[in-house]
């Protein structure tokens, strides 16, 4: 049995009334959207806030619509198995579904959301557990302790970024739409995260409304892998997201690849992207800029002990799966999990 | 203290409760509904599995100060819901679920039966590997599985008037032809 923490919940109809109680209340008051992070998170004493703000009750922050510029805004309090279900989302961002649809279980995603996903904490091994494991051990540097577990005399904390779809928005090009007391505004995913394990966001006390993906090029081609010991529940060991736009003649003419489970922040493999550009699927050298792009992968990510897994493993499975998403892309097939 | 107006197997009830309790403390300690189960109280293991509008959610990670304007069933409200229905006795899942043996300690049963209950209620004829996917959020540390996924199919069969394909138990054993057990039968069964 494991208690929470008392805290008083509001549920208020609107954002502004939501934005307002946040700032009123500060650091004492949290978000709370599907709560299946945060309602962990407070039972291991992670978080003890005075005040909880659902964003249940606000309806304009469901659902998913056809932007009239192209390409879809999704509501911020959509459930992943919303986002994993719909049409709309599956022919728009197939990566985005195919991350939406391996996150957790099947509860889990019904009750997650997107917004919760992408505001995800970060996650260690030595962080993730009761108040009790963590007192047991001398505490963290992230939370209660002033030494990383993970780095030996480290002094910054590597919590993971452990979100499925954070890869899948940032190989699309989303935007995300926060509101504040200030106002609203719109930052590009790549742009939220920072490499701070302690809080790896650069926005504060706003709420995310909204995720906005542009609309696709022609011959967008998605997928996502992700590595995991069993085939559900797990969160990922080590997640990547591949994207290949083939133009009409045939050749790559643009190709994004990110990676989650890895550090703070997920990762951009830029490099390791670019070696496909121009390059014709079904070729020798096509075949060779997948083996490019998976070594130039496997040399910039480096999983390290904060989440489970043994990290050589971890290691040695980046290249397979970067290969394995990226021609389950070109297919139109994914998600890749070998579970 | 907050007073939270819940819609539990088909009644509205007016709970007091701390606010910041679960809407499975409330379940268990508050209305006496223990059929769902503290299992991990994390969000691992499905123990706790109830429907909120027929979809099923984790209810120790439900807030229950939340969980108003919903319908709550629990694995209690499976056997009225059934009568109410037309039905005759126990939901055909918990029958099913009861001749395959498809327990062991039964801990993770009313979660298992839940998820089982709201994939049929979408889809009536699952394939084994939907179900499979289906049941991926409730684990069970003792069965291995096969007799759940079993009581599922054989739960089918009898909804479709046909056999499965493929069963997953071997021919010879196959428990499909057992009737059902009404309540006026268990309590002519009961002992005197
Ligand atoms: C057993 C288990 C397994 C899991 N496996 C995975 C997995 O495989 N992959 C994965 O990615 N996740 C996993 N999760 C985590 C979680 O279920 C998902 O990430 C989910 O999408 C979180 O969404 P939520 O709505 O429940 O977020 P909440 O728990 O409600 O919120 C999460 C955080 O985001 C903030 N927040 C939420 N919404 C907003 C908003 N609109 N604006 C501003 N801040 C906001 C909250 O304040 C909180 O800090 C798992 C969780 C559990 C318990
Ligand atoms: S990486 Fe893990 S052990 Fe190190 S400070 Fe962060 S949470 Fe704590
Ligand atoms: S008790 Fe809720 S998931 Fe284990
Ligand atoms: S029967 Fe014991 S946990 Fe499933």
């Amino acid at each position: 049995m494991l208690r929470l923490p008392k805290f008083q919940v509001a549920a208020p109809d609107s954002v502004a009334e939501a934005v307002a109680l946040l700032e009123q209340h500060g650091e004492d008051a949290l978000v709370i959207a599907g709560g299946t992070d945060l309602v962990p998170n407070m039972k291991h004493e992670l978080f003890t806030p005075e005040l909880v703000v659902s964003l249940a009750n606000i309806r304009k922050l469901r659902g998913i619509k056809q932007a009239e510029e192209g390409g879809l805004t999704i509501g911020a309090m959509s459930t992943l198995s919303d986002v994993a279900a719909s049409e709309q989302v599956r022919d728009g961002a197939p990566a985005l579904a195919q991350a939406a649809s391996l996150v957790a279980g099947p509860q889990l995603r019904q009750m997650g959301t997107l917004g919760g996903n992408v505001m995800l904490d970060t996650r260690c091994q030595w962080y993730n557990q009761t108040y009790f494991w963590r007192d047991a051990l001398g505490f963290c540097l992230k939370k209660d302790g002033t030494l990383c577990h993970v780095v030996a005399g480290g002094n910054k904390c590597v919590a993971a970024a452990s979100n499925d779809t954070a890869p899948a928005l940032m190989t699309l090009a989303a935007t995300l739409v926060f509101e504040g007391t200030g106002g609203q505004r719109e930052i590009p995913i790549h742009e939220l995260f920072l490499a701070d394990g302690i809080y790896n966001k650069k926005v504060r006390g706003e709420i995310l409304t909204a995720v906005r993906i542009p609309a696709l090029a022609p011959g967008h081609r998605g997928a996502y892998g992700k590595l995991r010991e069993r085939g559900s529940i797990d969160f990922p060991l080590f997640g990547v997201a591949a994207r290949l736009d083939v133009a009409a003649d045939e050749t790559v003419a643009y190709a994004s690849l990110a990676a989650v489970a890895l550090q703070a922040r997920p990762v951009l493999l830029k490099r390791s992207a670019e070696s496909l550009l121009g390059l014709r699927p079904g070729t020798r050298d096509f075949e060779r800029g997948v083996d490019e792009a998976a070594e130039l992968a496997y040399r910039q990510c480096r999983p390290l002990d904060n989440v489970p897994g043994d990290s050589d493993w971890r290691h040695e499975m980046v290249p397979v799966y970067v290969r394995r998403t990226l021609l389950a892309a070109l297919e139109g097939s994914g998600p890749v999990h070998h579970v | 203290m907050r007073v939270s107006r819940l819609n539990v197997n088909g009644d509205t009830f007016e709970v007091a409760a701390p606010e910041h309790w679960t809407l499975l403390e409330v379940l268990r300690y508050r209305m006496g509904l223990i059929g769902s189960k503290q299992g991990c109280d994390k969000g691992d293991c499905g123990a706790c599995t109830v429907l909120m509008d027929g979809k099923p959610v984790l209810s120790c990670l439900t807030l229950a100060a939340l969980a108003e304007g919903v319908e709550v069933t629990t694995i209690e409200g499976l056997l009225p819901a059934q009568i109410s229905a037309g039905g005759a006795g126990t939901d055909p899942v918990q029958e099913a679920f009861h001749r395959c043996g498809a327990l062991q300690c039964g801990f993770c049963q009313p979660g298992m039966i839940l998820s089982a209950r709201a994939l049929l209620n979408e889809n009536p004829t699952p394939s084994r590997q939907e179900i499979r996917n289906a049941l991926a959020g409730n684990l069970c540390r003792c069965t291995g599985y096969t007799q759940i996924v079993q009581a599922i199919e054989l739960a089918i069969a009898e909804a479709t008037g046909g056999e499965p394909e493929n069963p997953s138990w071997s021919p010879g054993e196959n428990p499909w032809k057992i009737s059902h057990t009404s309540p006026e039968d268990l309590e002519k069964a009961e002992p005197t």
